[in-house]
């Protein structure tokens, strides 16, 4: 297939609201959150315009947004929704009744950190808290990746494979309100990408009943929660055939993680959202001055490619694994303690350092990611040890 | 995918499960008497019955069977007796008694 783009500019928001009007779904439950408010609200200007003809349901809470999701998918419908934060968190319990029923529901996270302090710009408390739920995760670094992002992410749910909802996430305001270029693929080659939902078995159903989500003894439910790993563990395969497809139709190649000026490195800075584009440009700085840096930017959080990741940075003399959320667990983010388990477990013993940073929208720079390849290769060459979770980017009595 | 759930079973295996534990049936809940679980008892007086069917679309369990516009005698395999149908008559035909049993001389033959 040739590759059609159209050339544009926009927000990750409006990137988002875009891939929306092109797929049109069925069903829309959302109420608004900061950063996230203004992908419904164009989503209801869409309707309004008669672009397109999702059912928007202007709900009174993000649990009721998540409970009306779960009801419209299992009636049948192509459901979506959107949020942020506190509206994600209170859309718990929801989250994992989506994922048990296996519905393919897909929401799109506008990455924002969870109070307290309060505080409305971007780390990724919201969807590392949700990491659990049963959900997919993908993240983007940027808007064109959130359109991406979105498009695959029906045919990843729908598929009779995986049958479990999926979360699409960018970083808020960074992401999200910054304008940039993206390229969009044509109407019809994204309906057709995305194709008419056709559901096996659904609620409305006349002479079929069915019911969702009953109650299950002790006897049914682990073995229900093993059916629904193996579904997560098939994700695996249909993400990557998805974004193959998608590729010959954009020309713009995914996987689990996009691997940068990493064949050869030595030091790695293992990241995840809009950072990484910070953390490439640091890297090339670095080895233009002949540092064998690169970057591993994890895009595929949930399921979690452990083995691609241990395969990857397995000639690597030291890796940063980065977290923009703190776990509070006197040990480090989830990142950390996850590729630092995968790369036990797959038997590469390298180097590892974990960091926070960015938490609630602190910034982080190109000079950060430096300092921090400087660690790591004074880790390596001189043996000067790293403290372990170090904040970057922290005012401290001792710095100043 | 669609599956005869009578052939599952606490012995069947996980793989062999319905996605999402879905039930391939409908009105399953008739099977299980709910009723047993009741500590108070509504009991039906005909004589003050006037049939204004205030009662019946009321019960959360569906434990009033009308019939050619009249409401019959309860259906206490599931009636959990949570008094709902009694507050609602307007005429004093429901009565609430203690425990699972109906008293057998106040009860009307449906
Ligand atoms: S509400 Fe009372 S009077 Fe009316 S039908 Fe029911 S029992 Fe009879
Ligand atoms: S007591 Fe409650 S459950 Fe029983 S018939 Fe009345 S309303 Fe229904």
């Amino acid at each position: 297939m040739s590759v059609t783009s159209i050339r544009e500019r926009m927000s990750g928001n409006e990137a988002v609201a875009e891939a929306i009007r092109q797929v049109n779904p069925d069903v829309m439950p959302a109420f608004p959150i900061t950063p996230s408010t203004e992908i419904p609200q164009m989503v209801s200007s869409f309707i309004a315009g008669g672009k397109i003809d999702t059912e928007f349901i202007p709900v009174e809470s993000e649990h009721s947004a998540m409970s009306a999701a779960i009801g419209s998918e299992a009636a049948g419908a192509r459901t979506m929704t959107a949020t942020s934060s506190a509206g994600l968190a209170l859309m718990w319990e929801e989250l994992l009744l989506a994922a048990s029923n296996r519905l393919p529901i897909v929401l799109t996270l506008v990455n924002r950190t969870l109070s307290g302090p309060i505080n409305i710009n971007c780390d990724h408390s919201d969807g590392m808290g949700a990491r659990d739920t049963g959900w997919i995760q993908i993240y983007a670094e940027n808007n064109q990746e959130a359109y991406d992002n979105y498009i695959q992410a029906f045919p990843i749910a729908e598929d009779k494979r995986v049958h479990l909802p999926v979360m699409i996430c960018q970083d808020g305001f960074i992401t999200s309100h910054a304008v940039e270029n993206i390229l969009l693929l044509p109407d019809e080659q994204v309906k057709e990408f995305v194709g008419t939902y056709e559901p096996e078995e659904y609620l409305l159903q006349p002479g079929k009943p069915i019911a969702v989500g009953p109650y299950s003894i002790s006897a049914y439910a682990m073995e229900a929660k093993k059916a629904q790993a193996v579904a997560m563990e098939n994700a695996r395969e249909v993400i990557k055939e998805v974004a193959d497809r998608f590729a010959q139709m954009s020309g713009r190649q995914y996987g689990f993680f996009e691997s940068y000026r990493l064949e050869d490195a030595e030091y790695v800075m293992l990241i995840m959202g809009s950072a990484a584009g910070t953390a490439k440009q640091a890297v090339d700085e670095l080895r233009e001055s002949g540092v064998k840096a690169g970057v591993l930017k994890l895009r595929v959080f949930r399921p979690f490619p452990e083995k691609e990741i241990a395969e990857a940075l397995k000639n690597a003399k030291a890796v940063a694994i980065m977290d923009r959320v703190e776990s509070y667990n006197g040990n480090c983010g989830p990142l950390g303690s996850e590729v630092t388990a995968g790369l036990f477990r797959n038997k590469v013993f390298i180097d590892t350092v974990c960091y926070t940073y960015g938490l609630a929208g602190r910034d982080f720079t190109t000079d950060n990611v430096k300092e921090i390849f400087g660690e790591l290769q004074g880790l390596v060459c001189e043996g000067k040890q790293v403290p372990h979770n170090r904040y970057i980017g922290l005012r401290t009595r001792e710095e100043q | 995918m669609r599956t005869d759930v009578k052939k599952i079973n606490e012995q069947t295996p996980y793989e062999d499960l319905t996605e999402g534990l879905i039930m391939f049936a409908g009105a399953t809940a008739k099977k299980f008497n709910t009723g047993e679980w009741r500590t108070n008892t509504p009991v039906f007086d005909q004589e003050k019955c006037r049939q204004c069917l205030l009662c019946a679309p009321v019960c959360p369990d569906g434990c009033i069977p009308v019939k050619d516009d009249k409401r019959l005698d309860f259906d206490y395999d599931h009636c959990k007796g949570c008094g709902i149908c009694y507050k609602n008559c307007p005429f004093g035909a429901i009565e609430m008694v203690e425990g699972v049993e109906p008293p057998a001389d106040r009860r009307t033959e449906a």
